[in-house]
């Protein structure tokens, strides 16, 4: 039974912990790209989008070379003791932040965008700092954008593979998650137990999805447009 | 030596629209900024709380809060701004709007409660509604309300009543008045509409292109020969009066004011006691140079001739009086002022034919 279940743990604890991540690193990136003017946002808005257009295996490829024993971030790693990253679940979770970035970005991007500026000089004229004007102001007003990020970012971790097969390879209990689970029992004609895993991704993603739009459905229905 | 009263001034340029003031007003009493639309008003109070970065000093009743380019941020000036459109938080309720700047301020300072807030501007029925369900007119009244609970040292209003309906002004303005009477707190209030200014303003100071062009008292702006207030036909000056007695048989009451009395038709709402702002157009004063008491105006006052001015239409002339130390503004015909050889210094009668009060 475990070996049925690793796979499902450990993909959800991938997306769990890869969500939780890019709400850290991708709140400041999309307050930033909404609010800027810099001549770099473009740019930067573009590498952020890149991962949607790019083949996962390239993507996959690229942090391969790097977070190797002869790239920067390999020789990084290692000089600090912590060894190399492909093929670890810790290397796992810094591709999937990367491939995932744009799927929180983007819905970040705009809520951030589409809540009045004034409402933040207001909050200011009545004593809050620009923290607590984030948090009592932009956090409530952008939470469906934090909604679909969430939900997006982690289903499109649990569907990953490219990257996955790239940089994680196929080690039970450390980087084998389900989709690299299900083409393994494909490969080796088990196709009941591809079956139920796959059939249960296809139910998951449509109550995520489900789930996801009648939340926010009811959100901005409570708010004004 | 910190100097009461409000400093400010300021340099700044955005595009090609410049703006640069030296400004020392009253610290206390609403000051309106008027002027056109683009004339730089709702910049300078932008500026005075910070919300526009630009180089300058900007000081109230001996604090600083700006000099050079050394500036407090917005949220540590001790200051309310409310906007002109609706700026309620949308995501909270009435309450929690309103408990938003309250709760931000320490105790210690709070000299406004919950409770007056709510009762001044009427707000209890409102208090558990979201903004969305409120009209224009409440909106702004909440706005009004959660700008005061931060218990401010000044008040910026940037044309507070503009985005609103008539009958929503309407409604508003009693609660500007008494706010205006009973706050010891100086208020800045900006706006392009004189019924407005005449009805609220203490003092003013009048834009054009970034410069102040006109300031002082109300009542001196609005009495000075060359209109920079621009009213034109409506020209006139306001008189801060107190309602003094009333005469039921021929439906008057008497309405003191610092250089004598005017009767005006009663309205049945005025009480003894209580502070009226009147309005007496240039038009509605002829002059005679003896009391005249065989013709129909019963309002007749001494006066003295303080300056002769032409109007800004040929023919006509403006002639600034004294009631005692109360200025008035009379339009005659220059034929008239040659006729009656009107000049400075020259003691005159004034014969006022209709006297309205402000609202």
């Amino acid at each position: 039974m475990d070996i049925y279940w690793e796979p499902v743990w450990l993909t959800l604890k991938l997306a769990g912990l890869t969500t939780a991540l890019l709400l850290l690193v991708g709140t400041p990136i999309a307050w930033w790209l909404a609010r800027s003017n810099h001549w770099l946002r473009q740019p930067i808005s573009a590498i952020v989008a890149l991962p949607l257009v790019l083949p996962p295996t390239v993507l996959g490829f690229y942090l391969l070379v790097l977070m190797g024993p002869k790239g920067v971030v390999g020789q990084i790693t290692e000089q600090l003791g912590l060894g190399l990253l492909p093929f670890t679940f810790e290397g796992l979770v810094i591709a999937s932040v990367i491939y995932s970035l744009p799927f929180t970005v983007q819905p970040l991007q705009n809520a951030f965008g589409s809540i009045n500026r004034q409402l933040l000089e207001v909050a200011s004229t009545l004593r809050a700092s620009p923290r607590d004007r984030f948090f009592s102001v932009v956090v409530p007003l952008a939470r469906p954008g934090f909604l679909t990020a969430s939900v997006l970012t982690f289903a499109h971790t649990i569907g990953e593979f490219g990257v996955v097969l790239m940089i994680g390879g196929n080690i039970p209990g450390e980087t084998k998650v389900l989709s690299v689970a299900i083409y393994d029992h494909v490969e080796s004609l088990e196709y009941t137990q591809a079956h139920w895993l796959s059939a249960g991704m296809v139910v998951f993603s449509f109550v995520v999805l489900v789930t996801l739009y009648s939340l926010n459905g009811r959100m901005q229905s409570g708010l004004v447009k | 030596m910190a100097a009461a009263g409000i400093q400010a001034r300021f340099a700044c340029s955005v595009g090609n629209f410049a703006l640069d003031v030296d400004l020392d007003l009253p610290g206390s009493g609403l000051t309106a900024l008027f002027g056109h639309s683009g004339c730089g008003k709702t910049t300078l109070l932008r500026c005075m709380a910070g919300l526009q970065s630009a180089d300058g000093i900007m000081r109230v009743n001996g604090d600083q809060w700006q000099s050079g380019t050394d500036s407090r941020p917005v949220h540590q000036r001790p200051l309310a701004y409310v906007f002109q459109e609706t700026s309620l938080f949308p995501h909270l309720s009435v309450k929690r709007n309103l408990m938003y700047g309250y709760r931000r301020i320490p105790e210690s300072e709070r000299r406004i409660s919950f409770d007056q807030a709510v009762q001044w501007l009427g707000l209890s029925r409102l208090l558990g509604r979201m903004p969305e369900k409120l009209s224009g007119g409440e909106r702004q009244r909440v706005a009004i309300a959660r700008a005061l609970l931060t218990s401010p040292k000044l008040l910026l209003m940037d044309e507070p009543l503009s985005a609103l309906d008539q009958a929503s002004k309407r409604e508003i303005m009693p609660y500007l008045e008494a706010l205006r009477d009973n706050l010891a707190i100086p208020m800045l209030y900006v706006s392009h509409s004189t019924a407005e200014v005449a009805r609220l303003a203490d003092h003013i100071v009048m834009m054009d292109g970034g410069r102040v062009v006109a300031e002082g008292p109300l009542q001196t702006i609005m009495a000075r020969t060359d209109q920079p207030f621009g009213l034109e036909e409506d020209s006139g000056v306001i008189l801060d009066a107190t309602v003094s007695e009333h005469d039921e048989h021929w439906h008057l009451c008497r309405a003191d004011f610092a250089g004598g009395h005017l009767w005006l038709r009663a309205d049945g709402h005025l009480a003894i006691g209580q502070r009226i702002r009147l309005q007496v157009l240039a038009r509605d004063i002829s002059l005679a140079r003896s009391r005249q008491t065989d013709q129909s105006i019963q309002n007749l006052l001494p006066a003295m001739v303080d300056e002769v001015a032409s109007d800004v239409r040929p023919g006509t002339s403006m002639v600034r009086l004294l009631a005692g130390q109360t200025p008035f503004l009379s339009r005659l015909t220059t034929r008239a002022v040659h006729t009656l050889a009107i000049e400075p210094g020259q003691k005159v009668w004034m014969q006022i034919k209709s006297v309205a009060i402000v609202d």
